[in-house]
This record gives structure tokens, sequence and C-alpha cells, in this order.
């Protein structure tokens, strides 16, 4: 695999594999399962990039970062100034070359993916930032102080960039955290093999060297509320608190033992690490036959994760088919490598347990597709009579998160939508109230990672005017 | 770091803690709950506010030691950390002139009744007061619960002291007219007590105490059945309406880890034994 660098304009179609750990040994730790580029499999993607005086990459990306720039760095083995280059506009690369969706985004508009394999954008991002994280990471010379003072409630991917984007201008940053460790989602949602929570912990860790504070165990609206922020002297507030209420089917026998929500199930594994139970505390119980209902990105890590616990069959059921499943495409391709089998257009109706309360059987029912709905994608519709029991003694219901309600129900003047997001402008992200902006799945629902860290971009400079112009 | 400033032993395995925190001790109010984890490798418990001083800034719970986390709480001392406290949790109790209002404490619950008596007194009610427990030496908050109290009121499971059970609150019921009731104890005390108000039609505010992990409405381990809606504990609650809570289901879910609850506890006294060598 390690090639020469060879003489520029040839069209090399086929893109550097990730060297990956193999499935059938992946499966059985929480390691990471993509094990990054070499410094020679790197050069040799980077050289594939054509260098476009018109990049159509950057346009992809939420945070824009100049792509061409920083790959021709890469060729020419300049790799400290390659990630300088990627940081002037995403303070968060090793994770974003980790989670981010770049076949949806930068990688799809790469005008290599016309002809064969789109550069790997993301794999290098990878690469780069980890090249850094081995040699220790320098922050930036700080900016003197402007003397605001701006708080953000929730340090998950869009509050860590507002924070970042913020401190780097010099305003003093306080993010409040709800949990015990900063990083939102990328701590309690996304497992261990995915993204490794050290990588999580330096990137948190590199916000605060660029002068942010992040004070853990703070729920804003039960210790403090919005308007106490405010009175005690913060110029600006930004709302993250991200989508993490999880969504339970209302089925009969839904609160029996051994039903979890993804949430409480990714939450044990990753935020508490209950896998390497009884050293840690947490406990987490999986049994043999494991559903996972839903087939989303949360719906695959949580199923990889039962199947690294010990389960000896895990199901991914979905009432839809193969082509609407949300989760991305690398993702599902992971879990069939791993063994995960797919039962499709099947929809649980209905869950019975033993007498202990602990779930043994679920009753699901055929599904099969008719008109497109208000999504685009054909309607799911029940086959009637077509009823039939799953033996399972674990569920995991990963159908989709809504907002944390709490800030909602404790600031008063707060404009909500439907479904409980919060209402900000597309531009600046600013809320129904003076001061206070918000950005992430707070104000989408859930969506992606650096969709919330775009979004804490945006907000970041639209606060950094209003703080700049208020006098 | 939240360094603990008062430790005291209630009985046998029962103890208090008062720990420095400014922050919560200012926002806390009778009915809520705090988090606490203790290190790296800590899980996260729910532990009922039993008392807080705004001035002092300080925050009291009073902790069973039925598992490894709480036994490993039960070892700290005076001068010690409790690493992460997360808090105020849940919704504030509804504190208003109800009337006269019966509380009734069990076991460990003894101890946030105690604020909830206090704070009800404050608004004007008359309170009488039933504090149980299964036997008489693990009675705690005796003399504090008489003196806030109106009328008050012992029992016992085995009768060792006071009443035996709960039959004797029939008594009460008939000849009292109470508008409003509050009930902290195991679940057995909530459901008894809240079968036994149900035909005199008086509201009874039950606290429910399922697993949570962390407790801001994120993972829905507490979720509990109420009027046949599914609700979660942290966020909508603690507090719901004893005569429409599903207390069958809350017993089962509450008992969901206990293989692995026990097995903490015996390998953190097996490979330990007490506070691992430090005195308790």
């Amino acid at each position: 695999m390690a090639e020469k660098p060879k003489p520029k304009p040839k069209i090399v179609k086929e893109g550097i594999p990730m060297p990956k750990q193999k499935p059938e040994v992946r499966k059985h730790n929480f390691d990471e399962v993509a094990l990054g580029y070499t410094e020679e499999q790197a050069v040799s993607e980077a050289e594939r990039c054509l260098q476009c005086p018109k990049p159509q990459c950057v346009a992809g990306c939420p945070v824009e970062i100049e792509i061409p720039a920083f790959i021709k760095l890469i060729k020419e083995h300049k790799f400290d100034e390659a990630v300088k280059k990627v940081k002037e506009k995403n303070s968060l690369p090793a994770i974003c070359g980790r989670v981010c969706p770049q076949e949806e985004q930068c990688q799809q508009q790469c005008v290599m993916g016309k002809a064969g394999d789109p550069v790997s954008i993301g794999r290098l991002e990878r690469f780069v930032a980890d090249y850094e994280m081995k040699k220790g990471v320098e922050a930036p010379p700080r900016q003197p102080p402007t003397g605001k003072k701006v708080a953000v409630i929730g340090a998950g991917p869009a509050g860590l960039t507002v924070a970042a984007e913020l401190a780097k201008l010099g305003h003093e940053v306080v993010a409040f955290e709800a949990l015990h460790k900063p990083g939102g989602v990328l701590v309690y949602g996304i497992p261990e093999f995915r993204l490794p929570k050290r990588i999580v912990a330096a990137e948190a860790d590199y916000v605060e060297k660029l002068g942010a504070t992040i004070k853990p165990n703070a729920l804003i609206g039960r210790l403090f509320t919005i308007p106490e922020l405010m009175k005690s002297g913060f110029d600006a507030v930004f709302i993250g608190t991200g989508a993490g209420l999880p969504q339970f089917m209302r089925l009969p026998g839904e609160n029996l033992g051994g039903i979890y929500s993804a949430n409480e199930f990714l939450i044990r594994v990753n935020l508490m690490k209950s896998y390497a139970f009884p050293r840690y505390d947490t406990p987490i119980r999986v049994g043999k036959k494991v559903a996972v209902v839903g087939a989303g990105n949360v719906a695959m890590d949580s199923a990889r994760s039962a199947l690294r616990l010990g389960a000896e069959e895990v199901y991914i059921v979905y009432r839809r088919s193969r082509e609407e499943m949300p989760a991305r495409v690398e993702e599902i391709e992971n879990a069939e490598e791993e063994g995960i089998v797919f039962k499709l257009l099947t929809n649980p109706t209905k869950f019975f347990g033993d007498e202990k309360g602990w779930v043994k059987q679920m009753e699901c029912i055929k599904m099969q597709l008719g008109e497109p709905d208000e999504s685009g994608r054909r309607r799911p519709v029940p086959i009637k009579g077509s009823e039939f029991l799953m033996d399972i003694d674990t569920a995991i219901i990963a159908i989709g998160r809504t907002p944390n309600p709490i800030i909602q129900r404790t600031t008063e003047g707060l404009e909500t939508a439907k479904w409980g997001t919060l209402v900000a402008d597309a531009e600046t992200m600013k809320t129904s109230l003076e001061g206070v902006y918000a950005g992430g799945d707070i104000v989408t629902g859930e969506a992606t990672v650096i969709s919330a860290m775009g979004a804490g971009k945006k907000a970041a400079r639209a606060i950094h005017e209003y703080l700049t112009n208020k006098k | 770091m939240f360094e603990i400033i008062v430790k005291r032993e209630l009985a046998p395995k029962i103890k208090l803690l008062t720990v420095k925190a400014a922050d919560i001790a200012a926002k806390a109010k009778p009915g809520q709950f705090i988090i606490i984890i203790l290190g790296e490798k800590g899980e996260r418990i729910p532990l009922t506010i039993s008392d807080c001083d705004s001035r002092e800034g300080t925050v009291t719970f009073v902790f069973n030691e039925v598992g490894k986390t709480t036994m490993q709480l039960g070892c700290l001392n005076k001068g010690d950390s409790v690493p992460n406290i997360l808090g105020p949790l849940g919704v504030p109790s509804e504190i208003k002139n109800f009337g006269h209002v019966l509380c009734v404490g069990g076991g460990v619950m003894i101890a946030p009744l105690y604020l909830q008596v206090k704070a009800l007194r404050k608004a004007g009610n008359e309170v009488t007061t039933v504090i149980g427990a299964r036997i008489k030496d693990l009675l705690i908050f005796e003399k504090e619960m008489k003196e806030a109290s109106n009328e008050f009121y012992v029992t016992t499971d085995d009768g060792s002291k006071g009443f035996k059970g709960f039959g004797f609150l029939e008594e009460l019921l008939k000849t009292r007219k109470f508008q409003h009731a509050v009930v902290m104890g195991s679940v057995v005390t909530m459901k008894t007590v809240s079968e036994m108000t149900k035909p005199y039609s008086i509201p009874t505010v039950v606290t429910l105490t399922p697993i949570m992990v962390d407790g801001m409405g994120m993972c829905g381990v507490c979720r509990v059945t109420v009027s046949g809606e599914t609700k979660f504990a942290c966020i909508d609650g603690p507090e719901f309406d004893g005569h429409q809570v599903d207390f069958e289901e809350l017993v089962k879910r509450q008992r969901m880890f206990l293989p692995e609850e026990r097995l903490s506890s015996l390998l953190w006294e097996k490979l330990g034994g007490g506070c691992h060598g430090r005195k308790a």
C-alpha cells in the first residue's frame, strides 16, 4: 500500500482504503474500528486531490475548511501546517474526521467522485488531527481580553464550537455542562469504537487551552436560570443543549425490564463505561438475543455495542426498507460485517415479559411500503394478520430523540416550535430573547455533529458582532 | 469537589452528610434531589435533599448503606470531598397552606420529609407526622420531627416502638380531616398509605425513587406509569399522585439490576472489607 509519491496531474481513481480492525476481532472489543492512515497512506491519498481552482468540496463543508489548501500541505509532508490550516476553521478536527458524514458533504462534491472514489477528506482531516495530538497540541497565542462574558449552555459539538470561537476572539467564556464530563453526545452517545473518549477529552482540553472554562455538573435551568446568568454579568448566552430526550413507542409492555432507550443503553456503555463493569460501577445487562428498533446511526451504535457486550444474535428491526435506512452507509456496512441481522419492513407492536418482569418476546407485524409521506419516503403500512413473535431478552428503542426540555421549561419568553425545539434566526442563531442565541439539535431537532458545529460557528460570529456593537 | 463538613451516623448503616455546595444550596427546594458520582469509575446515584442552608452554603443528605456506592460514600469523613454533585434536580414540592396535612415518612426518607414538614408548617399548615421504620433502632429524626409537627406518631413493623404497622392510620383518617397528604418511604409504605387515603379523597403526594442514571431526562430508566401514562421521575417528578402510580411496575423496575448490584457490593466487601482499611 505504501506507494512512492507520483508525478502530479495523474488521476488515481481508487482511494486508499481505511485500515480497520477485522470484523471477527473487533466485534469482541471496544477499541476503535478504523485505525487511521499512516503518513505514507495520507500522502498518497492527498496526491489524488486535483487542487481544483474552484473547489466544490469547500461549499459542502458546514464549517468552511479550506480543504484543497490543507490537502496540499499534506502532500508536501507539511503536517504541522496542514493541521493549523484545518484549525483555522475547525477546532475539533479529530472528532469531525471520525464522525462527520463526509460522503454527504465535502466528499459528495468532490470532482474525483465522478470518475472513481472521491478524495477521502475526512480521513485526511483525522490524520492531521491525530498527528498533532500525538506530538502534543499547542494553542495559538491568546487575544487581549475584550471584557465581555459569554455563557455557553451545554458542552457538546455546538457549545464547544461557540466556546472555542469566542475564546479565540478574547471573550471570557464559561461553558456549563450538565454531565460530569464535556462532550455532550460525543461522550454519552457515540461509542468508544467509533470515537475514543480520549479524543473527545483532548479536543475539549484544547477548547480550554484557547481560554474557555468548562464547568461540569452544572444544569442550567435548575442551578441557574438564563435571566440569572445575565444578571450575574454574562453579556450573552448560547444555548446548545441538544436533543437528548429519548422517544419511546408507547407500546404495551415497553416498561418491562431489559427494554432500554438507546440513550440509556449508550449512556451506560459510553459515558459510564459499563462495558467494564464491575471494574466500573455502572451495570448493564445484555442478553443473548437483542432487538434494536430503528435504523439510524444511533441504532447501529446500539446494535454494535450489544454485540461487543456478548450478545449472540443482534437484530436491527426497521419498519421501512434498506433504502430508507437513515444511518451512514459506512455504519450499515460495519454492522453487517460484524454479523448484525437486518429485519426490514418489520415493526414491533407489543412486548411480553416473564414472571419477574423481564422482556422475553416481542410481537412484530410485517410492513409494506405505500405512497410517499411528508418526509418524501414511502410510508410503511402494516400487512394485516402478519403478526409474528420474536424471542428476545433485550430490546433497545432507537427511534429518535427530542430536545432536552429543561431550558424551555425554566426560561420565560423563549420561543419554541413544534416538538420543543427553539426558534432561532437561520443566519444569526438569535432567539426571541435579547442576547440569547441557540444552535445545534436544540434548534434543528436530532441532526449531525457537524451541522451543530456549523450552527455554532454562525452563532459565534453573531455573538461577537453583538458584543462588539453593544456598549 | 464538594467538601464534607458534617458526618453523622443516625442509625446502623444510616448516615448523614453535609457538604459545602453554595450554588446548589441557594437553589434547592423541598422535594428536589441531587446526583452524586464518586470518582472516575463511579456510578451516578440520586439522593433526595434532606436539608439546605443558603446562608451557610450547605446541602445535607441522608442515605442507607445498601450498595457499593452508598457503602463507599459512608466511608468518607469530615474533610473529605465528594467529587461530583449535580443538582438541584426534579420539580420542587408544592408548598402552600393546604390546611391540615398528613406527613408519613419511612426509613431513610424520614430525613427529606423533615424538610417538607418544616416548609409546610412555615406555610401555615397544621401537620400531623407519622414516622416509621422496620425496628426501633432504625428510626431517625424522631426528636426533630416531634418538635416540628403539631401531632406526632411513631410506628415500627415489629412493634418495638410506637404502633405496630400502619393499621392505626385508619383511626387518624377517620377522626381528622386532612386536606393533603405527603408520603415518603419505601414503595410498600407509599402504596399502603396511598390506598388508605384514597377512600377519603385526600390528595396524596408520593416521592418515587426509581433507578436513575443522568437524572435530567436523557435516559428514561426512571420511567414510571402514572394515570396510565409513562412519565420520567427525574424531570416530571419525583413527586406524583399516589393514587395514580403503578407501584407494582415500579418495584419490578427498581429490581432490574439486583444481581449486578449484589455483585458490586460483594466485591467491595470481599476485596477490601468495610472501608478498605480507612476509618469510617
